[in-house]
């Protein structure tokens, strides 16, 4: 079973992965992927938006897809919405598999898909002013890989 | 008899909030919805959401061909522009 939630509120990343990795005792790898708010470039905060009735089971979805492709023992993805401040997580992903390969190729698909894919939509504050963020082509780039 | 837009993204700033109530007198295709959005929003936001990389759903669904849709009473409708997460 895949573990997937949507997080209005702040989150620990590392209490995330000692858990996940406890319930799995029989992986022989464990991959995570943690993206936080980048400090720097003036950004005071950054906030994702997302679409109730769209964006977790999109999430659920792309788990799914994971779980099919690859041969996993488990596959935990924690996607934050609302404000965030420069250090916070945004996302946690982990995947654990018998195998390395397997976990590795996992946590990367999962998140090519997550940033290019999911329903969420983006702004910044930067000298107190809110901007929305368009999509970066190399994000569309980073999702070709796969096909 | 209304509908409930939802504006994602940078719609939410040519339509002024995050979603809307618009009355129906009776249910609306797609020209008319734009028509409606144009004169009652912003002339921009109705030529915002033409856009091919504007998708719609409806009632929580995604929508194949916007141009095809009816809104009718009690329907959400959501724009979604692309997409920027993670």
């Amino acid at each position: 079973m895949s573990d997937v939630r949507l997080l209005t509120d702040r989150f620990d990343p590392a209490e995330e992965l000692a858990a996940f990795t406890a319930a799995h005792p029989q992986a022989g790898g464990i991959v995570s992927f943690l993206g936080q708010v980048r400090e720097g470039g003036g950004v005071e905060a950054l906030e994702l938006r997302h679409y109730a009735p769209l964006t977790l089971p999109a999430m659920r979805e792309l788990a799914e897809g994971v779980r099919g492709r690859w041969v996993l023992d488990g596959l935990l993805v924690v996607h934050r919405s609302g404000v965030m401040v420069p250090g916070e997580p945004i996302v946690f992903v982990a995947a654990a598999a018998r195998h390395r390969r397997d976990a590795f190729a996992a946590a990367d698909f999962a998140m090519d898909h997550l940033k290019s894919e999911s329903w969420f939509w983006k702004r910044e504050k930067a000298g107190g002013e809110w901007r929305w963020i368009e999509p970066r082509a190399q994000d569309f780039e980073d999702l070709s890989r796969w096909a | 008899m209304a509908a409930r837009l939802v504006f994602l993204g940078r719609l939410e700033e040519l339509a002024g909030s995050g979603d809307a109530a618009l009355a129906l007198a009776a249910p609306l295709n797609w020209q008319a919805l734009v028509e409606r959005l144009s004169a009652e929003f912003d002339p921009l936001l109705g030529e915002a959401i033409c856009g091919d990389r504007v998708r719609v759903a409806i009632n929580g669904a995604l929508v194949a061909e916007k141009q095809a849709l009816v809104l009718g009473d009690g329907d959400e409708l959501a724009f979604l522009p692309p997409v920027s997460g993670g």
